[in-house]
């Protein structure tokens, strides 16, 4: 009943372009940012925004990255933890070797040198497809882990091959607290998602669907399939790498290599696939799905310690995340995204379906 | 689609079932003023399963035996909570912030249970004021309490563990002179934690005038064949076995197969388990590792945990595992932890102890032999004392033995080759230092004097 | 000279030998992808389990053929339900969705094999030795496991089966056809459901064999699932729906990543295992798209 269009007309060119269309839409976005900004720190705890949020946030950036890959240009990537790696190791050597750099742009460089390496890897994209594809980005992911953990340079020299985050400031400003962490990571996070969900609705997002759909159908109405693909694998990884020296400076703050193996690389895939491929809220729930909800999981396993033996409930909890993995795909295998789209459908004709 | 159907009720039956049933909680008297809250981070599944529960079933089943036996300690029950954390970095700090601010006051200690996790928490550690146990790993150079004030590598930290290594080969041998020319093998897992000991290994090699090849295993580990075939080309004297889980067994199948002697395989002491062992069947018989702490069910305070703890079905994990390597491990880390809250409650007042005081009385520790004693617990834990400028305490450790069904003790305690690690943690605590604007402490400081 | 020669040769054989383990892992990919076009993320759960399973049988004293017979029983019964549970609901839905599946599984079946049995590690010893061939290193200097050996003769009696099975008669037959296409094969009254149970069961008897003989090397604990890792890089090698393709694959990736581990390993780093056999892979494809043995790519618009 609240959710309605009636009424709304577009009027321009301008408003038929908008991103949320449907003013309910607007508003909602626009409280779920004033809930980000002010209701976090109202309500949350620290446990809340250092232990669920951050890395939420974190991964749902990431998530974006690889959605831009392999849900919107169909290149299949098991190697986003290299990217993401590329990213961290460096912001790492960036912030610590020229400590006048600005933090913010330090983020942004590791960016862009993920994105060179993402370039790389992608290149052979054009010759191998599906899923034989996945071995250049195998590869990718496994050199990398190999060359951070052989090659001191990469971390300053410590014997463990561990690199522990410089402390960041922006303008005098020392960002300490899990808060300051928090709207750290948030902003880019809300940048880089509604960057990227233009991204998408431009030229160059609407020759990555051409692709995904059918490159050689693309190639023959005149979208370049190399530039193509190895734009999506720039852009791709380039969050990746944001996403990864995110994670390096404002959530774990001491990574080591094995920080970013495959099961990184995986995790960040079942996000796209659960969330939904090819949308960009879905990288949001996808993230929620595997960061949170094991967590939840492991709560409530919490409220039988002592009546369970506790190896029993860890098990238990891997049972029940795996169904309910299996269980979503059944109910919905376009992912969570789709799910949310189906229920705003029936929401608009609510309360008379018919 | 009645598959579908039954498919959803199953599973929503599960989450239901999950979220809906609020256990019985035993609602006892508990007084917050009265208890004593422990974290306990642990792994009980996956591929470190047996090191995690092990650890984590030794610890709650000591605190189990202090509040049957003794109604805990001065009257202040312990009670704990166990994260599992699977042995991954990210979960692992997820833990941290979650058990932190239970009880009264806090978490007053954390012990990881990882090299990993012991890295990234000793930032938020400090940043908290909450003390970090790490028995037996990494980081080494926290060992400096003056850069390091919240982390204690207790006992015996890896570098120190290298050296007694060596000393424990010349012994072997027939001393220090005997090492020249020899050759010696490390193969450690491509790993933060395997990596760690090449700098000493390395210092040590310059200094007896030994040969020491650093072979990496890429984890996890499974085919070390390629590895071995090398060993077989260079064919060292010794070969160190510094790997976790897995990738431990490996080698005594592999050192089998090439004839290499398993009495030439010294382990550190997380390769040193029943579990690592057993899975190799014959090929593991006279693999010798290092130790801190004894195995066995033969002390006093083992036999107080069958009366008061499973005697009473109070056991926090098989019986079948009680006086097991990993099961000893957790028991040494539970004294250690209720010795210092008992320290600290001397100074500080009976009751809950926070993580500050908790610090204070971890570095004012000195856990003599007469104290072990009366804990029956001689040999279970060594005798060792902390300052501020030695958070390690000792360094001592032994060596056993696998005889084909457990473990012997085969030397006496063989003191660490301070002269060769103690530069190196200086130097690589003042680098720490430096790149964290840290003042190393001096003087008295935090309750303690720093000299 | 003689002494490097008979050095390399021994490293070449044992990569080969080494090759055959990786293969055996792989085959369960390969049957899986072949009848139903799905990338089973849940092998190395299934190889667990399996292993699991049979370990503990064997454990409560039951004869060790008895025991290999019930925990095939068990994973037959295994894929019945995964088809009747999981595949049935998501039939005719996107590869990727039914990969997701398998994750979704992977998690279930780790769970529940150390939900069931436990997460110890058990000795398992099945009467293979391992140790070196001493004919053979006596009187060449060369060594070869015994056990290895054992392990090659095993996966070719397998490999024979499968392929015997898969070839001939009715079964075999059908299941071609639907590895050829799905809905074409449905249309001409090939039980779908049926096929895929077979199948997942062959791959659970994989599973049962692979998980028996590294189980025999490791230990049986919840590290074998990890093997499922090794196979990966023969599998994209290979091609995903060709068993010559996993045995060659598995060869070629055995014996290059062990000659670079010995021979480049030292000079640039060591521990390159991990990922040489990636680039090997991928200097295949290049020249070869479709994997060693895949089936030609024809692309239409």
């Amino acid at each position: 009943m609240l959710y309605r269009e009636t009424g709304q007309f577009k009027t321009s060119y301008k408003g038929d372009m908008a991103i949320f269309t449907i003013r309910q839409d607007r508003w909602a976005l626009i409280a779920v940012l004033v809930f980000v900004v002010i209701g976090v720190p109202l309500i949350a705890s620290q446990h809340v925004i250092a232990g669920y949020l951050v890395p939420f946030l974190i991964w749902s950036l990431a998530a974006i990255g690889l959605n831009i890959l392999t849900g919107y240009t169909g290149q299949l990537s098991l190697g986003h933890g290299a990217f993401m790696a590329v990213g961290a190791y460096s912001a790492y050597n960036l912030a610590s070797r020229v400590p006048e750099l600005p933090i913010i742009l330090v983020f942004l460089l590791a960016g862009l040198i993920a994105a060179v390496f993402g370039i790389l890897v992608g290149s052979p994209s054009l010759r191998i497809k599906g899923f034989y594809l996945a071995v250049a980005t195998l590869a990718a992911q496994f050199f990398v882990e190999w060359v951070f953990a052989t090659y001191p340079w990469f971390v300053g020299g410590a014997a463990s091959m561990v690199i522990d985050t410089p402390p960041m400031d922006i303008f005098g400003y020392r960002i300490s607290s899990h808060l300051d962490n928090y709207y750290l990571v948030a902003g880019f996070v809300v940048v880089g998602a509604l960057f990227a969900k233009n991204l998408v609705r431009s030229e160059i997002g609407r020759a990555w669907m051409a692709i995904r759909d059918m490159d050689v159908a693309a190639e023959v109405i005149g979208i370049r399939p190399l530039y193509t693909k190895l734009s999506a694998f720039a852009v791709s990884s380039f969050y990746g790498g944001v996403a990864g020296a995110l994670y390096a400076f404002c959530y774990v703050k001491s990574v080591d290599f094995t920080a970013f193996d495959l099961f990184v690389s995986l995790k960040v895939l079942f996000m796209v696939i659960i969330g939904g491929m090819g949308s960009i809220l879905g990288c949001f729930l996808g993230a929620a799905f595997i960061v949170i909800l094991p967590i939840v999981l492991n709560e409530i396993a919490h409220l039988f310690a002592g009546q369970v033996p506790s190896a029993l409930l860890t098990n238990l909890e891997h049972m029940i995340f795996g169904g309910l993995i299996i269980f979503f795909l059944i109910v919905e295998p376009h992912g969570l995204a789709r799910l949310w789209t189906t229920m705003k459908e029936k929401l608009r004709l609510w309360p008379f379906p018919h | 689609m009645k598959i579908k159907k039954l498919v959803v009720a199953f599973c929503s039956g599960l989450v239901l079932g999950a979220f809906s049933i609020v256990p019985a909680m035993a609602a006892d008297e508990s007084d917050p003023n009265k208890e004593q809250f422990i974290p306990v981070l642990t792994y009980k599944t996956g591929p470190f399963a047996a090191g995690g529960s092990g650890f984590a079933g030794g610890m709650e089943d000591y605190m189990t035996l202090l509040n049957n036996r003794d109604g805990g300690i001065n009257g202040i029950k312990l009670v704990w909570e166990e994260c599992d954390y699977g042995y991954n970095t990210e979960r692992g700090v997820e833990c941290y912030e979650r058990l932190k601010g239970k009880g009264l006051k806090g978490a007053p200690v954390f012990q990881p249970l990882s090299t990993g996790v012991t890295y990234a928490l000793l930032e938020r550690a400090a940043a908290d004021k909450i003390t970090l146990i790490f028995l037996g790993y990494g980081r080494t150079d926290a060992t400096q309490g003056r850069v390091f004030p919240w982390g204690f590598p207790a006992v015996t930290n890896y570098w120190n563990q290298s050296t007694t290594k060596l000393a424990f080969i010349a012994q072997q041998e027939g001393g220090f002179d005997k090492l020249k020319g020899m050759k010696i093998v490390n193969l450690h897992l491509k790993h933060p934690y395997g990596i760690e000991t090449i700098p000493v290994w390395n210092a040590m090699a310059a200094k007896f005038g030994f040969e020491v090849t650093h072979i990496p295993v890429p984890w996890p580990g499974i085919d070390q064949k390629s590895l071995w075939l090398q060993i077989r080309k260079i064919q060292p004297n010794y070969v160190i076995n510094r790997n976790w889980g897995i990738s431990c067994t490996v080698p005594l199948k592999e050192a089998a197969r090439i004839g290499f002697p398993s009495d030439h395989i010294i382990g550190v002491w997380w390769c040193g388990a029943e579990e690592d062992a057993i899975p190799a069947g014959a090929a593991a018989k006279g693999y010798i590792t290092s130790a801190f702490h004894g195995t066995g069910t033969d002390f006093p305070v083992i036999q107080d945990i069958f009366q008061h703890v499973y005697g009473v079905m109070k056991g926090n994990i098989a019986m079948t595992r009680v006086g097991s390597v990993y099961y000893l491990r957790g028991i040494s880390a539970g004294i250690i932890t209720t010795e210092v809250i008992r320290k600290a409650q001397e100074k500080y007042g009976v009751g809950p102890i926070s993580g500050e005081e908790f610090r204070w009385a971890m570095e004012n520790l000195d856990l003599t032999a007469e104290r072990i004693a009366e804990l029956g617990a001689t040999n279970v834990v060594p005798p060792f004392k902390i300052t501020c400028d030695d958070h390690e305490g000792g360094g001592a450790t032994f060596f056993q033995q696998w005889d084909g069904s457990g473990w012997k003790k085969i030397t006496d305690w063989i003191q660490p080759l301070d002269d060769i690690t103690r530069p190196m943690i200086e130097a690589s605590a003042a680098k720490y230092a430096e790149e964290k604007g840290i003042t190393p402490r001096s003087g008295m400081s935090m309750g303690t004097d720093c000299g | 000279m003689l002494m490097e020669l008979a050095f390399a040769i021994e490293v070449l054989i044992a990569g080969l030998l080494s090759g055959v383990m990786y293969s055996l892992v792989a085959l369960g990919f390969v049957l899986i992808f072949k009848a139903s076009g799905v990338f089973n993320f849940a092998q190395g759960a299934m190889v667990l389990f399996a292993a699991l399973t049979f370990v503990r049988i064997l454990e409560m004293g039951v004869n060790f053929w008895l025991a290999v017979a019930i925990a095939l029983a068990v994973m037959i019964l295994l894929a019945i339900i995964i088809e009747r549970v999981m595949l049935r609901p998501l039939v005719a839905q996107p590869v990727i969705i039914l990969f997701m599946a398998t994750i979704g599984l992977n998690y279930f079946l780790e769970g529940l094999a150390q939900g069931i049995w436990d997460s110890q590690v058990h000795g398992l010893d099945i009467g293979i030795p391992d140790v070196p061939w001493m004919s053979v290193l006596e009187s060449t200097n060369i060594l070869i496991s015994l056990f290895d050996v054992w392990s090659a003769v095993i996966c070719g009696i397998l490999v024979l089966l499968l392929a015997f099975f898969f070839q001939k008669g009715r079964i075999g037959r059908a299941l071609r056809a639907v590895a050829d296409d799905n809905q074409a094969a449905m249309s001409v009254g090939i039980p779908l459901q049926l096929i895929w149970a077979i199948v997942w069961a062959a791959a659970g008897l994989v599973a049962l064999v692979a998980g028996t003989l590294w189980g025999q090397r490791l230990g049986v604990q919840f590290s074998i699932s990890l093997v499922a890792l090794k196979a990966l890089p023969v599998l994209i090698l290979g091609g995903f729906n060709s068993i010559a393709g996993a045995i060659i694959g598995g060869l070629i990736i055995g014996a290059t990543e062990k000659l670079a581990e010995v021979y480049l390993g030292p000079i640039i780093g060591g521990g390159i295992e991990s990922w040489s056999a990636y680039f090997i892979a991928m200097l295949f494809l290049i020249f070869r798209p479709q994997g060693l043995f895949g089936e030609e790519i024809i692309e239409r618009v």
